[in-house]
């Protein structure tokens, strides 16, 4: 390591500052032109489509989409609802910032619970990979059923898979739902071709060419509100199949499980959000968005690593996932 | 280990928010890969995301693992299975549809697209061309300038990609011989040149092995030339030659959230704009001033090329989605004729004469293309006479919109310029264009004569323009008392046109017969020369028997409110067949006339007519002098 670094970039800082401050409205930053794309393609939708909806998990990268709807049609509410496909098994506090979201930002809030798992009372227990399949990928293609939405907002980004890289920011799916990554429609410039066939409805990704480190960036500097699990504090964990969890609903899991998991407290955090039993936590002391982002960009693992989804069916999960319906 | 341009380890443990705020103030590089099959793309893109460390531990296990089940190198790292992410991509070992990857290093961010070399996916490599900022063309090095080389070289060029690296690949392969890479330089700056390519770099690497990537290679002491990764640090990117044009900004979608609030979105395309500019809307024409910038941040005190914006007027203008607003001194054209490059993306040929939907900018609006003036040959760039355009041909056409397009040659705004093609049924995407000029040089016809409004015809002839609309059967007394009204207002200093059967039934309706049809034509033409005329200024007097009260309402329709009298020449089918002046009542119920209004067609009576001239009650000169005073004042 060269001892001259940090000071050789201490005043390249200053100097940059200086400029930047002359400058700021003429030359963009990376993440002033992302989101600029990010809200012409949103609006793009609206002008285009039928009847949009954005769904809404909760995690960061939703929190960075709803963020971006704000502001492509303030002083509107965006013109579209949330749609929540729930499986029941999300942490409580990602429940409580859902709901005050969506009083915030004037938007109607859909959730949606397939019933048919709710009946069967599906869980990542004891169904494995079902889980995803029939709250998520089967629930999400329900609701866009039930409610006829012909264009959906998804914060899917191209970092995060290697089919997703592949992914148009307009992805157009069949009837039922399916993804055809053979067959996808040319894509050039800003310009996007939204008309569709009977039946066909259209994935929008506004945040496509955003990588996580420009989400975490971008919460930080607009002030984001996101799940408070995405920074550390001691909370119940237990582990299962070599990983760690965080025990969010102590009872619910002793039910599932027939037994009480041991549990221990631990400073954790999480680095994606999904079920609470399928995504795995961290140990972790970063309890800032700068520390959060300082131990994002030292890990040495992928952020999808914590997910059970990517690892079924082989090196194609994620393909095949999509081409079966899932978002 | 990793090359010293990627150490950013260090400063991220030690100081991330110094860390952070320079990667903030990084600059954005968007660069795409290209060239023949198996020239060794993404297996260059595979390289630089695994030097930048952009590839995770659970990632390269599995990139290890995949290596040696579906690898191409034997076992050893296939790095083009980091991007080749589809399944039927890995099975056959070639790229099918454009990847997006990222990674940075201390200087710069770097959004690249890994392109598809077959010649089968032209469409997915020029999605990827379209957005990219610079593009390495890779060339085998045993196998030199192939014709994907030239095709994707001459598509970038078209595109208007000016920064161009030639990476001769492979280099591992002829034992990294000079001679290779000057004769492989040699060939394409000839080619290059011939396309109009004004500079390129040159440079030998190899992807597999990493030779001249982030370090200049031992194995190429005769190269003194940058590493790939320093000029991509360093290569300057115009962004601000946007900024210099004037403003420009397509409207997406108007915000009206409430009767107090409208504004209109969109994304600034060239220039700039700040509250007290004065802008105009186009094609319309119309003028007003930019009030505010409005962001949910507050509002702005400029706002430039690239922005996502919302804007407000001081006028209530009328202003649309598909509408430009622009710098009012300097707007762009708008024309319905255009020469053009097309590039052919569909299994189906162009159909020349058949309606697709042009998309540019928010415009869209239906377009036909005309026979091909030439198609380009890519290997020898002669020009072909063709008939239409196949799958992944480029050529050059002609083409008519159906209505104005606000547009500017490509070289000069991509976003003004650049289009796709949809077609109707299938709604795919079939073409990429890009415009050169327009054909007819009557652009300005489209806004200047607006810039005189209505209201500054009327207010010069010191009047409020009017339709005055006699209706009655024939022989009612339309024509002659519409004529004596003409003549008092024009005592009265009045500008006035009088419009009778005479005088369009022998010109502009000559065509025209007595069926139901032509006559609602006749007066549908009519109502439309008359709202030309009132435009103008004019009080326009019409004298037609106008026997639908549809029709009546369709004029009524055209105009402001106010503007359109209809008076009722009420004589009774009794007395204007007594008269028979001109002996057609007669001849029709002789049966020699066909469909005349009275006898064999019907005239329907004005319900409410804002003057009624009861005929049998007053002679000519006091109807005129009634319909006089109820005009009053006439302002
Ligand atoms: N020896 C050697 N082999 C290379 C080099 N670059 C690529 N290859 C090999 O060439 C083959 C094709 O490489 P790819 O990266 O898939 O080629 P591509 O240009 O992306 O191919 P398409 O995208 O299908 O057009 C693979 O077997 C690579 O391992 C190189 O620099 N040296
Ligand atoms: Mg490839």
């Amino acid at each position: 390591m060269d001892p001259m670094c940090p000071i050789g970039n201490a005043r390249t800082l200053q100097a940059r500052d200086k400029m930047s401050r002359q400058t700021r409205s003429t030359i963009l930053t990376h993440l002033e032109r992302l989101e600029a794309e990010a809200i012409h393609i949103m609006r793009e939708v609206v002008a285009q489509a039928e009847k949009p909806v954005m769904l809404y998990s909760v995690g960061k990268d939703s929190a960075v989409m709803l963020h971006l709807a704000r502001k492509a049609f303030y002083p509107s509410p965006p013109p579209f609802p949330l749609l929540h496909v729930d499986t029941t098994w999300k942490f409580k506090d990602m429940y409580a910032l859902r709901d005050k979201m969506a009083r915030e930002s004037g938007m109607e809030l859909l959730v949606y619970q397939n019933p048919e798992a709710a009946e069967r009372g599906i869980n990542p227990f004891d169904h494995g990979p079902l889980h995803t399949d029939m709250w998520k990928t089967e629930g999400l293609k329900q609701a866009l059923d039930l409610h006829g939405f012909d264009a959906a907002f998804g914060g899917a980004r191209r970092d995060e898979e290697k089919s997703r890289a592949k992914e148009r920011i307009f992805s157009f799916r069949t009837a039922s739902h399916g993804w055809d990554p053979k067959n996808q429609r040319p894509e050039l410039w800003n310009l996007y071709n939204a008309r569709k066939n009977k039946g066909e409805s259209i994935r929008v990704f506004p945040i496509s060419n955003w990588t996580e480190l420009d989400i975490w960036q971008y919460i930080q500097l607009n002030a984001v509100p996101i799940v408070p699990l995405y920074f550390a504090a001691l909370r119940p964990t237990f582990e299962w199949e070599g990983q760690l969890f965080m025990a969010d609903d102590i009872d619910r899991l002793t039910r599932v499980l027939g037994r009480t998991p041991e549990i221990t407290e631990r400073s954790i955090r999480f680095r994606t959000l999904g079920c609470f039993p399928l995504t795995g936590a961290v140990e972790s002391t970063a309890q800032t968005l700068s520390e959060v982002i300082q131990e994002t960009l030292l890990t040495t693992t992928s952020e999808r690593q914590g997910r059970v989804i990517d690892k079924d069916a082989g090196g194609a999960g994620m393909e095949k996932k999509k081409q079966e319906g899932y978002f | 280990m990793r090359d010293p341009v990627y150490q950013t380890e260090a400063l991220i443990a030690e100081d991330i928010d110094a860390y952070l705020e320079t990667h903030q103030h990084k600059s954005m590089l968007r660069f795409i890969t290209c060239g023949s099959v198996d020239d060794g793309k993404s297996t260059l893109i595979g390289r630089l995301l695994y030097d930048s460390k952009m590839i995770f531990e659970d990632q390269l296990a599995a990139l290890e693992s995949d290596s040696k089940k579906v690898g191409t190198q034997g076992g050893e790292i296939d790095f083009a299975l980091l991007v080749d992410g589809l399944a039927a991509e890995r099975e056959q070992g070639i790229t099918i549809d454009v990847a997006y990857r990222f990674f940075n290093t201390e200087k710069r961010k770097f959004i690249v697209a890994d392109c598809p070399g077959h010649e089968q996916y032209t469409r997915n490599m020029i999605t990827g061309a379209s957005t990219a900022d610079l593009a390495v063309i890779l060339i085998d090095a045993r196998k030199g300038v192939l014709v994907q080389t030239r095709r994707h070289s001459y598509l970038c060029h078209l595109i208007g990609i000016r920064n161009i690296v030639l990476a001769v690949n492979k280099m591992d392969l002829v034992d990294y011989d000079q001679a290779v890479f000057d004769e492989i330089v040699k060939d394409y700056a000839a080619f290059a040149q011939s396309i109009g390519i004004e500079s390129f770099t040159a440079m030998p690497i190899s992807g597999f092995r990493g030779d001249n990537i982030t370090a200049l290679s031992a194995n190429t002491p005769w190269y003194d030339g940058p590493t790939l990764i320093d000029h991509l640090e360093t290569v300057e990117v115009l962004a601000s030659v946007d900024l210099d044009r004037p403003f420009r900004m397509p409207v997406q979608w108007v915000n009206r959230p409430n009767l107090d609030f409208r504004g209109f979105s969109g994304l600034i395309a060239t220039g700039s704009v700040k509250p007290g500019d004065e802008i105009r809307v186009l094609p319309s024409g119309k003028t007003s001033i930019v009030s505010r910038i409005v962001t949910l941040d507050g509002d702005l005190d400029e706002a430039v090329a690239g922005q996502s914006v919302t804007v407000c007027l001081t006028d209530e203008i009328d202003c649309s989605r598909g509408d430009v607003i622009a710098a009012a001194a300097n707007p762009p054209e708008a024309a319905d004729q255009f020469e053009a490059t097309l590039v052919w993306l569909n299994d189906d040929p162009m159909v020349v004469g058949r309606a697709y939907w042009l998309k540019l900018g928010s415009q869209t609006v239906s377009v036909t293309v005309q026979q091909p003036k030439y198609a380009v040959n890519v290997n020898s760039m002669e020009h072909l006479a063709v008939k239409t355009l196949d799958l992944n041909a480029i050529g050059v056409a002609e083409i008519i919109t159906d209505r104005p397009i606000v547009f500017e040659p490509y070289a000069d705004n991509r976003a003004l310029g650049g289009f796709i093609l949809i077609d109707k049924l299938s709604n795919a995407t079939v073409a990429a264009g890009m415009l050169h000029f327009s054909l007819r040089r009557a652009q300005n016809v489209h806004w200047q004569p607006t810039d005189l409004t209505r209201e500054d015809h009327a207010r010069m002839k010191n009047q409020t323009p009017k339709v005055l609309w006699f209706t009655g059967l024939s022989g009612a007394g339309k024509s002659t008392i519409a004529n004596e009204v003409e003549k008092r207002l024009a005592l009265m200093n009045r500008h006035t046109f009088l419009l009778d059967g005479d005088n369009v039934r022998h010109g502009l309706n000559k065509d025209l017969g007595f069926t139901e049809a032509d006559r609602i034509e006749n007066i549908r033409r009519v109502g439309e020369v008359a709202k030309l005329m009132a435009d103008a200024g004019l009080i326009v007097l019409t004298a037609f028997i106008s026997p639908f009260r549809a029709e009546r309402e369709m004029v009524r329709n055209m105009l402001p409110e106010g503007e359109f009298v209809e008076i009722f020449v009420d004589t009774p089918l009794e007395v204007a067949e007594a008269r028979d002046v001109k002996g057609l009542y007669k001849k029709a119920r002789s049966g020699a006339l066909k469909n005349f209004t009275g006898i064999d067609s019907p005239y329907e009576e004005p319900l409410t007519p804002e003057i009624r001239i009861d005929t049998g009650a007053m002679t000519i000169e006091e109807a005129a002098d009634y319909v006089i005073r109820q005009l009053l004042p006439l302002k």
